[in-house]
């Protein structure tokens, strides 16, 4: 099976996902235009900006600037650790989605709001938090303080409720009684998960470690702190930060031009995935 | 207050939901849009209404041309399927709705609403919130909020689908005596040839966008303009190579004129009725008789008998 | 709700151990922390921190730069909820994808982005305008818009696309005009959604660092440019006091966020 379709194109699928949809009317269609008016000024504007001034020196501009050893030793740094971030939220994650959804214990719903809360924390004071802990005198004796570990730690932190808030909505969707029917005919609780459960669940863990993935490519605050700023721990973001300060925006535009094109890919692959799924039934 | 369509053409892309459509509804009738889902009736009664915009012809709505006026000008009662009740309003402000648009004064709006909450039966449910009333309380309600503006013309779209059967058949009754204390002309939409058999005064069957035909209720069944109407209207079967209905079908235990010999394959009891499967030549008829016809003839399976249809 | 096929009594609790070590580890233990390091230098200390002039100044430019962005969202979020969700139009699988991307582009990005066009002397536009916006108040609420920008329409689009529209068409033919419409039938029916949005928006304004550290400027004093997480930074940096009890406001202000939004949760549990 191929999928030759580009990715965001306008589908003749529209008009059948909005049953009720009507046609733009001169009200509407002024708002539409207003909103891509302003979608355009804040948002696409500025990012193409970003890519135009990466490629103001052609290709080998970007190439060269891209390649420079700080930039690369950033990215490795950020796309490594953001991978084995997702894997571990993909485990992790759908551990405690099973937990809230099919578990329950006196304090569930205080569990509930803590998964929430570093994503929702503000990222410097999340920063500050794990420094607290994980950093120079640490009180548990565990010291990540400009450590790659440390920024793997952080991009943890942050990414955690992306699995389990992907999985939890599925999970509890879930028929009960395919897992039933399948331990009637032998299979243990391990084959039920793996045979049954898992396959159901994919989709929803692979979208939320893929967002995971998007944000933690992304994150500065949280990382900021605990990375120490030196280059051996810094992220593309911390990267991209500095060049700006040194008044270098090509070489800032670089860099931000490769994170946007990872986190566009990340978002149009995991579209896809979720068009399949939804086909599949 | 009447309706008519002339030439109403709509399309979907490249699907033609109505093509070329005139329709008139005489003042006071209770008429049935009826017709297979998918054939455009609701459509039909979406642009009547004016929540839909045909791509061409026109609307009359008590000979005023309406084809341009918007929907909240038209002022139509229009129930829908799933209720589109108020969620966040009581019962009373629901029905309150349009008068409160309208600016009526307080007072008036009072008796108006009280006056058809009686109507509906639904006086003492007035405070309550659409979500503490069963489906067919609130297709009721949703009845009384269209009729309290007094509407020139009432239409319903597919009102009763979304309900269980016995309840449904308590609507239907009570809409056809609501509408002979009301008289307002009315227009409903539905799939269910008995729905429209019993309630309507008049049927319009419309197919793939077209009118195949209009009619009282008993001119439809007995003398259907074509084939799809008969099929869509009753059971039907094939004799000879032709469409009969089966309560239609005489059978005698010997020759007559005119009449097919056949054989008895299976007799099947559904309560007073029996149904006679049979074989003749290429065909295989059934016919439908009262349990004394059955035994009278004293039928049975591998019996050879004579069918002919009623005249 | 407990009882599953998967799993006996013992793999129950062992999975949820698991579950509880591994949130404690990386939440609630930092969080204790921090919260006894806040408290452990007395009340009076963390009343001077927040009460300080740079603090009380911070605390008034967050919150003007929050307002001005959740109240941007807000039109903007209902609006496009509601092309997205009662319109059919070409393009409208683009604008919902756009509409989502800052969600994912990160902060730094954002601010580099905003610089190139709107800086002053360099920028796209910035060097044809009169006025300032990049290291000034309007650059600010600008990067703060961008990256808070798909919160409000995330709650609204589903609560809009589950509704339907048969509301607003029984208002439509009972005579309620367009006006009428959005105000008697569609805000009453997104409302707890718009609440949320509301909270939702404004906590991750209030928390915005990168984006806001590339277009302030940083500035102290007078022309102050520096939001609260900005003078957490710096002061963290500086090793001046005041660092975790102004982190504690913040903390504090996320905590009562979530608490507000997670009636939404319980509900859709019940339901």
């Amino acid at each position: 099976m191929t999928l030759a379709a580009p990715p965001l194109a306008v589908s003749t699928a529209d008009r059948a996902e909005s049953p009720s949809g009507a046609r733009l009317g001169r009200v509407s269609g002024l708002g539409l235009g207003t909103a891509v008016i302003w979608l355009s000024l804040l948002v696409l504007i500025p990012l193409a900006a970003v890519v135009a001034k990466a490629f103001g020196g052609g290709w080998s501009g970007f190439w060269h600037a891209v390649t420079r050893h700080q930039a690369v030793q950033a990215l490795e740094l950020t796309v490594g650790s953001s991978l084995i971030v997702s894997l571990i939220n993909a485990v992790m994650g759908t551990l405690l989605a099973w937990v809230l959804v099919r578990d329950s214990f006196p304090g569930k719903r205080l569990v509930e709001m803590v998964i929430d809360l570093p994503f929702a924390l503000p990222t410097i004071v999340a920063g500050l938090v794990l420094l607290a802990v994980y950093g120079n005198g640490s009180p548990i004796h565990l010291d990540l303080y400009a450590t790659q570990r440390g920024v793997a730690f952080a991009l943890l932190f942050v990414t955690l409720p992306f699995v389990v808030r992907a999985v939890q909505p599925v999970l509890m969707a879930l028929d009960t009684e395919a897992e039933l029917a399948a331990a009637c005919l032998g299979a243990g609780p391990v084959t039920v998960f793996r045979r049954i459960v898992l396959p159901l669940l994919l989709p929803a863990i692979v979208s939320g470690a893929g967002l995971g993935f998007a944000r933690a490519m992304g994150e500065y605050g949280t990382v900021l702190l605990l990375s120490g700023g030196l280059a051996k721990a810094q992220v593309s973001s911390q990267y991209v930060y500095g060049q700006i300060q040194n008044y270098d925006y090509v070489g800032a535009a670089a860099t931000a031009t490769v994170l946007l094109f990872i986190s566009l890919a990340v978002l149009v692959g995991l579209d896809l995935l979720q068009r399949r799924a939804a086909r599949r039934g | 207050m009447s309706i008519e369509t002339r030439g109403i053409v709509k399309r979907f892309g490249n699907f033609v939901a109505l093509d070329n459509v005139d329709l008139t509804v005489e003042s006071g009738r209770l008429t049935a849009l009826l017709g297979p889902s998918g054939g455009g009736k609701s459509t039909l009664l979406r642009i009547i209404g004016g929540l839909e915009t045909a791509d061409e012809g026109s609307v009359r709505i008590a000979g005023v041309e309406s084809t341009s006026i918007p929907a909240q000008k038209r002022n139509v009662g229009f129930v829908f399927q799933h209720y589109a009740a108020f969620k966040h309003l009581s019962v009373y402000r629901n029905v309150a709705f349009g008068l409160e648009i309208r600016k009526r004064p307080k007072a008036e709006i009072k008796a108006r609403v009280d006056e058809l909450l009686e109507l509906v039966h639904l006086e003492q449910f007035a405070d309550r919130l659409p979500a503490q009333l069963s489906g067919g309380q609130r297709q009721r309600m949703a009845l009384a909020r269209a009729l309290a503006v007094e509407p020139s013309v009432l239409l319903l779209d597919e009102p009763f689908g979304a309900l269980d059967a016995k309840v449904r058949r308590e609507l239907r009754d009570w809409l056809r005596r609501l509408h002979d204390d009301v008289h307002v002309t009315t227009v409903f939409v539905t799939h269910d040839q008995e729905e429209a058999l019993e309630v309507s005064d008049e049927i319009v069957v419309i197919n793939h966008g077209k009118i195949e035909q209009v009619g009282t209720p008993s001119d439809l069944y007995d003398k259907p303009a074509n084939d799809f109407v008969m099929e869509f209207l009753g059971p039907v079967t094939t004799l000879g190579g032709r469409l009969v209905r089966p309560h239609d079908l005489e059978i005698f235990p010997h020759h007559v004129d005119n009449g097919i010999e056949a054989e008895v394959l299976r007799l099947q009891r559904i309560g007073f009725e029996v149904r006679v499967e049979l074989r003749a030549g290429a065909d295989e008829p059934w016919a439908q008789l009262t349990r004394g016809q059955a035994e009278a003839l004293e039928l049975a399976a591998g019996s050879r008998v004579w069918v002919r249809p009623l005249d | 709700m407990a009882s599953t096929a998967v799993g006996s009594r013992r793999s129950r609790y062992g999975l949820r151990a698991v579950g509880l070590v591994y949130v404690g580890a990386i939440v609630l233990i930092p969080l204790y922390v921090i919260t006894y390091r806040t408290v452990a230098d007395g009340w009076s200390t963390f009343w001077a921190a927040i009460s300080s002039d740079e603090a009380v100044t911070a605390f008034r430019l967050t919150g003007e730069v929050a307002v001005a962005a959740v109240v941007i969202n807000t039109v903007f979020g209902v609006g496009v909820a509601l092309l997205l969700s009662r319109y059919s139009f070409r393009g409208r699988r683009v604008l919902s994808a756009l509409a989502d991307l800052p969600i994912s582009v990160s902060p730094i990005v954002v601010g580099l982005a905003l610089v190139l066009v709107y800086g002053p002397a360099t920028g796209w536009f910035g060097k044809h305008l009169s006025f300032q916006i990049i290291y000034a108040l309007p650059g600010m609420v600008l990067a703060t818009a961008f990256v808070s920008l798909p919160l409000m329409l995330r709650e609204l689009v589903p609560v809009l696309e589950e509704a339907g529209d048969d509301m607003e068409q029984a208002a439509r033919v009972l005579g309620a005009s367009a006006r009428q419409r959005f105000v008697r039938i569609t805000l009453p029916t997104i409302r707890p959604a718009l609440m949320y949005g509301l909270v939702l928006t404004f906590a991750r304004s209030i928390g915005e660092f990168g984006a806001i550290r590339v277009v302030s400027g940083n500035i102290q004093g007078s022309g102050q440019t520096q939001t609260t997480t900005l003078l957490i930074e710096d002061k963290y940096q500086n090793f001046e006091p005041g660092t975790y009890q102004l982190a504690m406001v913040l903390v504090l202000a996320t905590i009562l966020a979530i608490v507000l939004t997670s009636f939404r949760r319980s509900k859709e549990d019940v339901s």
